[in-house]
C-alpha cells in the first residue's frame, strides 16, 4: 500500500466517524493545551521575578544582617530581622575595600508625610548619593542627594512621582517643604516613573539621606548594604572580603549575610523552574488520559468495523496492513490534536498576555516539544492494541460480524 | 488448478464435534461453472471460504494451481487471496464510507497499484458493468443489483483466476439477481472458474457443473 493511500483511507475514516474524532481531537487538544499554557505560565513566573532582580542592577552584592543557616534564601533574610547591627561604619569599612565601586546603605521604614493638609502613608528610604547608580534609578527632574559624608544629616528628599501628584497638586513639588513624621525636608528632585524594585514601587517610594532616616526611625541599623563591584570579576571577591572585614568589626562572629545577585537569581531560578517541571507534569497526566481515551475509543471501532476488516482480509489485505490502517487513524487523530491543542495553547497565553501584559507568556521550548512527542507517541502507543486486535480477527468470522 | 483432497473442517463447540466439511475430494478445472448446493448448514459457506484462503481446514491438502495451500504462512496467503481470488457475498460487504469506485479500487491500493494505472481500469471495470454513472455514489445511494455489481467489479479489479460466490443473488429481487448472473456468467465466458453457492434450483441449473453437499460430504458431483 503506498504511503499516501494509507493516510488518505485512514483520513477518510477518521472524518466519517466525526463525533468519535472530535472527541478525540478535544482530549488530546485539551492535553496540549494544558501543558503549554501552563508551562507557559511557570516559565512567564520565573522570567518576571528574573526581569525584577535585572532591575536591581548587575554587579550587586547584598548585605543582610543575620546569619541565614543554609547560605541560601532564608525567611529571615526576607523579613529583615536584625540579630545584630550593621551600621553605618560597617559601611564605611566595606567602601574601602579593593574591587569595591560603591557602596549604598539602606534604611527603610514607613512614615506619615505631608504638606500641609495633604497627608499620607509613604515607605521612605534612607540612603546615599550612590543608590542611584547601583539601583539604577532615574530622575525626572531636579537632583538626588548630594554626594558626602553619609553621617550628615541634610534635610533634603527625593520623590516618587505619585507623591509628587499628591502632596503638590498642581504645583512644582521641588523647593517645595515636606514633613515626614516630625521632620522637615526640602524636595530637590522626582524619580522618574521607571522600574520596580521586588516589592517597592518608586513611583510611591520617598528617598532621604541615611542619617535622616535614621533619626526618623530612631535606630543605628541599616536595613541593607548595596554593594557594586568594580567588575563582574570582583564579585566573588568582594563577597569574600565584605564578610572578612565585617566578621572582624563584629567581634570574630559572623552575623550577615552576603548575597550576589547570580545566587540570588539562581535560587529562583531553580525554584521557578521545579515549579514550571511540575506543572508540565501535572499537565501531561491529561495527555496520558487523552491516550487512554484513544485506546478505547480505537477498541470502539475496531469492533464496530469488524465486518470491514473481514471484507480487507478476503480482498487480501495483510496483518501488517490493517494494523497500519487503524494505526495511522490513531496517530493522525493525535497529531491533529496536539497542532489545535497547540493553537489553544498559544490563543490562551496571547489573552492572558493582552490582560496581564508585564507577564511574559511564552511556553519553553522543551515543553512544547514534549507535549508533541508524547501527543504523537500516545497515539502510537494507545493506538497499537486496536489496531493489533483488528489485524488478529479470524477473517470468517469478522466477515460474519462475529469476533 | 483447484485440488482438494480429504478436506477437513471440523469446529470445536463445547465438547461437540462440528463437521462443516468431513473428507471433501473434489477437482475443478481452469474455466469451469459450478454450482454448489445443499441444505443450510451443509458445509457450502465453509467449503468456499477454504477454497478462498480464508479459512484454513482442519486436515488434508489443497492444491491450487499447482501450490501447496496448507503450509503457506497467513501473509502468504493474504498474497494469494489478493492476487487469485475474488470473493461475492450475499450482503455485498462494500465500505459504507466510500464511493463505489473507492470500493472497487480498494484492492488495487492494497496492493500499492498507482493511481493512475488504478483510475482506467476501475473506470472500465465499472462501465463493463453499467456502473460509470454510479461511481462517484456511495452504497447507501445505490440499489442492491447495483451494490453487487459494484462488489463484482472490486472481485475482478484484481484479475482472479477464481470468482467465489456465496448466495450472490440472496438478497436480491428477480430481475436484479439474473443481472448479476449475467454479469458473472458473462466473467466466466472470458474464462474465469465460477463457484456459485445457491439455494435456487434455477439459479444453479445455469451452472455447467453441480455439486451437492450434506452434512459436510459430496453427495452428489453431475455435469
Ligand atoms: N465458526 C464456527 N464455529 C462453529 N461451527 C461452525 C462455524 N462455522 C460454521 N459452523 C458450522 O458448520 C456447519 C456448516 O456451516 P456453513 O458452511 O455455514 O453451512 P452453509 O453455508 O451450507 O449453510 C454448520 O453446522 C455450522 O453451524
Ligand atoms: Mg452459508
Amino acid at each position: 500500500m503506498r504511503f499516501r493511500d494509507l493516510v488518505r483511507l485512514s483520513l477518510d475514516s477518521a472524518v466519517r466517524a466525526r463525533m468519535r474524532s472530535i472527541m478525540l481531537l478535544l482530549a488530546m487538544s485539551i492535553g496540549v493545551a494544558a501543558v503549554i499554557a501552563l508551562t507557559s505560565l511557570g516559565e512567564g513566573a520565573r522570567r518576571y521575578v528574573a526581569d525584577e532582580f535585572q532591575a536591581l542592577g548587575t554587579r550587586m552584592i547584598i548585605v543582610i544582617p543575620g546569619r541565614s543557616e543554609t547560605g541560601g534564601v532564608s525567611p529571615g533574610m526576607l523579613s529583615g530581622e536584625t540579630p545584630r547591627d550593621l551600621t553605618l561604619s560597617d559601611a564605611l569599612a566595606v567602601q574601602r575595600l579593593p574591587g569595591v565601586q560603591r557602596v549604598a546603605p539602606l534604611v527603610i521604614g514607613s512614615a506619615p508625610a505631608s504638606v500641609g493638609a495633604l497627608e499620607r502613608e509613604a515607605p521612605v528610604m534612607g540612603s546615599s548619593s550612590e543608590l542611584m547608580p547601583v539601583h539604577g534609578f532615574v530622575l525626572a527632574r531636579g537632583d538626588f542627594l548630594p554626594p558626602g559624608d553619609l553621617s550628615r544629616d541634610t534635610a533634603v528628599a527625593v520623590i516618587g512621582n505619585n507623591i509628587a501628584r499628591e502632596l503638590f497638586p498642581g504645583r512644582e513639588a521641588i523647593g517645595g517643604n515636606l514633613r515626614i513624621g516630625d521632620r522637615r525636608f526640602r524636595v530637590i528632585g522626582v524619580l522618574a516613573d521607571q522600574g520596580r524594585m521586588i516589592g517597592m514601587d518608586s513611583q510611591e517610594l520617598i528617598i532621604v539621606p541615611v542619617s535622616a532616616a535614621q533619626a526618623l526611625f530612631n535606630t543605628e541599623s541599616l536595613f541593607r548594604l548595596l554593594i557594586q563591584a568594580h567588575t563582574r570579576d570582583d564579585m566573588t571577591r568582594v563577597r569574600d572580603a565584605t564578610i572578612e572585614v565585617i566578621k572582624l568589626r563584629h567581634q570574630g562572629e559572623e552575623d550577615v549575610t552576603v548575597i550576589t545577585q547570580d545566587a540570588l537569581l539562581s535560587t529562583f531560578d531553580r525554584i521557578f523552574t521545579a515549579l514550571t517541571l511540575t506543572l508540565a507534569g501535572i499537565a501531561s497526566i491529561s495527555l496520558a488520559v487523552a491516550g487512554v481515551l484513544i485506546m478505547n475509543v480505537m477498541l470502539v471501532s475496531v469492533s464496530q468495523r469488524t465486518s470491514e476488516v473481514g471484507l480487507l482480509k478476503a480482498i487480501g489485505a495483510t496483518r501488517r496492513q490493517i494494523t497500519a490502517l487503524f494505526l495511522t487513524e490513531a496517530i493522525l487523530l493525535s497529531v491533529a490534536g496536539a497542532i489545535a491543542g497547540l493553537a489553544v495553547g498559544y490563543g490562551v497565553d496571547w489573552i492572558v498576555g493582552n490582560i496581564y501584559p508585564s507577564l511574559p507568556l511564552n511556553p519553553p521550548v522543551w515543553a512544547v516539544v514534549m507535549a508533541l512527542v508524547v501527543a504523537i507517541l500516545s497515539g502510537v502507543i494507545f493506538g497499537l492494541m486496536p489496531a493489533r486486535r483488528a489485524a488478529r480477527l479470524d477473517p470468517v468470522a469478522a466477515l460474519a460480524g462475529r469476533r | 488448478m483447484i485440488d482438494l483432497q480429504n478436506i477437513c473442517r471440523h469446529f470445536q463447540m463445547g465438547d461437540q464435534e462440528v463437521r462443516a466439511l468431513d473428507q471433501i475430494d473434489v477437482r475443478i478445472e481452469s474455466g469451469e461453472y459450478v454450482s454448489i448446493m445443499g441444505p443450510s448448514g451443509s458445509g457450502k459457506s465453509t467449503l468456499l471460504n477454504v477454497l478462498g484462503l480464508l479459512d484454513r481446514p482442519t486436515a488434508g491438502t489443497y492444491i491450487l494451481d499447482g501450490r501447496e495451500t496448507t503450509s503457506l504462512d497467513d501473509e502468504e496467503l493474504a498474497h494469494t487471496r489478493a492476487r487469485k481470488i475474488g470473493f461475492i457475498f450475499q450482503s455485498f460487504h462494500l465500505i459504507p464510507r466510500l464511493t463505489a469506485f473507492e470500493n472497487v479500487e480498494l484492492p488495487l491500493v492494497l496492493a500499492g497499484v498507482a493511481p493512475e494505472v488504478r483510475r482506467p481500469r476501475v473506470q472500465e471495470l465499472l462501465a463493463s458493468l453499467s456502473l460509470e454513472s454510479r461511481a462517484r455514489h456511495r452504497p447507501n445511494e445505490l440499489s442492491g443489483g447495483q451494490r453487487q455489481r459494484v462488489a463484482i467489479a472490486r472481485a475482478m479489479v484484481m484479475q482472479p483466476a477464481v470468482l467465489l460466490a456465496d448466495e450472490p443473488t440472496g438478497n436480491l429481487d428477480h430481475i436484479s439477481g439474473a443481472e448479476v448472473l449475467a454479469a458473472i456468467e458473462g466473467l466466466n465466458a472470458k474464462g474465469i472458474t465460477l463457484l456459485v453457492v445457491t439455494h435456487d434450483a434455477e439459479v444453479a441449473q445455469r451452472a455447467r457443473r453441480h455439486i451437492r453437499m450434506r452434512d459436510g460430504r459430496v453427495v452428489e458431483d453431475a455435469t
